[in-house]
């Protein structure tokens, strides 16, 4: 069975988690692992299959278009880590 | 002891007069103060507002409205810690939610409090349950009531281990790949997950969305029943809920099983299986097969890919869900240089190792150049899987399986292997990946240790009926759900 590649500091960047050179360390072998047993999803023929994203498919769901209750401004921003002026604060985004 | 009492039997009383709701209320939180330091099935628990909430109950009671009749009236309910209460804090087991405290009610919990329950407490689970021993929080591991230096299954271990220890009359958990009924086996109560829209997932954090399902633990199944049948139903905040009515469940548990079809897969008989484990399932398939089950055995041939197609399905739909948290909107945020550094470092420090692990994991099988290798494989072998238990079905009312290979396993024995502590999972992902729903029911104990062993029922999608039918049949017939561990 052919090692799957894949480079850990860049799935890392990709996923924006920030990890420590020994999390990067465990993470690559534990990965490894895990993706060399799920390498044997390809014993199976599965070009005639068609794939299953939903179990019970629920196609076109939609409500009423009516204006209901919902979440107050205050509410939205009570759990804020940084907020002010009824908005949410971020670091500089545009330079 | 009114907390080791079942809702039926309280409801009657409270209806009765003969008890009040604060006294069932306190009866739990003297059991949660004499034995949550050993188990620690909850993360917090806020005494007071459970009281006022009990003390409500007896207002409304003493005032002579009709609410007597509700189906849970005053019973304290228990809730797995990524359901949202309001006001109360949601933390998911996980650092990254920081001081969380919910602005709103998740549709089962508005379901609960209407129909009387009194919802209380923060069970503690596997961070964003993701695990099968609820040793992945943030807020410490919980401890099996059976014997304390073992997990008590995951990821909703709180839930499970609060029902056992007499810390609640019952609780709900959510189930994406077996974290309802692994944990009920592990710790000998009856836990249940739905088939897939059954229950509204509105205000449930997502873990896989395709797979999730909120259900209910409790002693008994009759109880289990009760709480189905309040929990369920439509809901347009989900848009994958079923406009199916909700059927009496406590009203199909009549003891009759007599010509129903009972289905044993061949594929389930694998090596890892204990002896202990399998000895009680075969005693328990001969139990209902004397109560008038016809027992067949069937092929569900693609089993053994099962827990490859999960870890890519929901590992996939978890990096996508956890986008969320990225210090903007709620929970802890670290700071950086600039905001993508802010995303990596409040990740980075919120995370524990089994989400990220799963995270990028599920950033790989959907990034570009391995999407079709991984990801749509994988959807098209859950077709494979789900067309086995569809044609199963044809034939079979329901199928019986361990729900888990093994007892309880020790605390730290599995938590430096990944993929072992996956392979505990092997009879329990195949439900949600075929979107059916499932029950684990109390079928015996190992020897020595004394642990608990869990039978599961997995039936037609929508066939709870006949679901809880079987096992209320089986309970009825059996005294393993009456033992409980002595603490």
């Amino acid at each position: 069975m052919a090692e799957p590649q894949f480079n850990i500091h860049y799935l890392a960047h990709l996923a924006r988690i920030a990890l420590t050179p020994d999390e990067e360390t465990k993470l690559s072998a534990q990965l490894g692992n895990i993706l060399g047993y799920i390498e044997k999803l390809k014993e199976l023929n599965v070009s005639n299959v068609e794939p299953t994203a939903h179990a019970v498919p629920m196609i076109n769901v939609t409500r009423p278009d009516e204006v209901r209750e919902s979440l107050s401004c205050e509410d939205a921003l009570r759990n804020a880590p940084a907020k002010a002026n009824g908005l949410f604060i971020v670091p500089k985004i545009v330079e | 002891m009114l907390n080791q009492l079942t809702i039926s039997e309280l409801t009657t009383k409270l209806a009765g007069r003969e008890i009040s709701a604060r006294e069932i209320v306190q009866s739990c939180l003297d059991q949660i103060a004499r034995v949550d330091g050993k188990i620690h099935a909850f993360i917090s628990c806020d005494n007071q507002d459970a009281l006022a909430q009990a003390d409500f109950v007896d207002k409304q009671i003493t005032s002579g409205s009709a609410c007597a009749q509700k189906p849970l009236m005053g019973i304290p309910i228990a809730v797995k810690d990524v359901l949202a209460v309001r006001n109360q804090p949601l933390n998911c087991g996980s650092k990254i939610l920081g001081k969380f405290i919910s602005p709103y009610d998740a549709t089962v919990i508005e379901k609960l409090k209407s129909a009387g329950a009194i919802v209380f407490g923060r069970c503690n689970m596997d961070e964003f349950a993701m695990g099968s021993s609820t040793e992945n929080s943030a807020f410490g591991v919980t401890r099996n009531p059976w014997d304390p230096t073992r997990i008590p299954g995951g990821s909703s271990g709180g839930s499970a281990a609060a029902v056992a220890a007499g810390e609640c009359i019952a609780a709900l958990g959510s189930d994406t790949g077996g974290s309802i009924r692994q944990p009920a086996a592990l710790c000998g109560v009856v836990g249940l997950k739905p088939t897939y829209g059954r229950v509204s997932r509105y205000g449930l954090v997502a873990f896989a969305s395709s797979l999730d399902q909120i259900g209910p633990f409790a002693k008994n199944v009759s109880d289990a029943a009760t709480v189905l049948g309040v929990m369920s139903g439509h809901d347009l905040r989900d848009s994958t809920s079923v406009p199916h009515p909700v059927p009496d469940y406590s009203g199909a548990l009549n003891g009759n099983i007599r010509g129903l079809k009972l289905g044993l897969p061949r594929e389930y008989m694998i090596g890892g299986l204990n002896a202990e484990v399998k000895s009680a399932v075969d005693a328990a398939v001969k139990t209902l097969s004397a109560l008038g089950a016809e027992v067949v055995e069937i092929s569900l041939p693609h089993t053994d890919y099962a827990v490859a197609t999960y870890y890519i399905i929901a590992t996939a739909e978890a990096s996508a869900n956890l986008a969320r948290f990225d210090g903007v909107r709620y929970g802890a945020r670290a700071e950086g240089n600039d905001v993508l550094e802010m995303y990596g470092n409040t990740r980075g420090a919120g995370f524990g190792a089994e989400v990220k692990r799963r995270v990028i994991l599920g950033t790989y099988v959907l990034s570009s150049g391995y999407y079709d290798a991984y990801y749509l494989r994988a959807q098209r072998v859950r077709t494979l899987i789900r067309n086995d238990f569809l044609r199963a079905f044809e034939t079979v009312d329901a199928i019986v399986t361990p729900t888990a290979p093994t007892a309880a396993f020790k605390i730290g024995e599995k938590s430096d292997d990944p993929l072992q502590m996956y392979l505990s999972d092997i009879f329990t992902i195949s439900c949600n990946l075929a979107g059916i729903c499932g029950v684990s029911l109390p079928c015996g104990f190992t020897r020595n240790p004394q642990l608990p062993i869990g039978l599961q029922l997995l039936g037609k999608p929508f066939g709870e009926e006949t679901l809880l039918r079987i096992a209320h049949a089986f309970e009825q017939n059996t005294a393993w759900h009456e033992k409980r561990p002595l603490l």
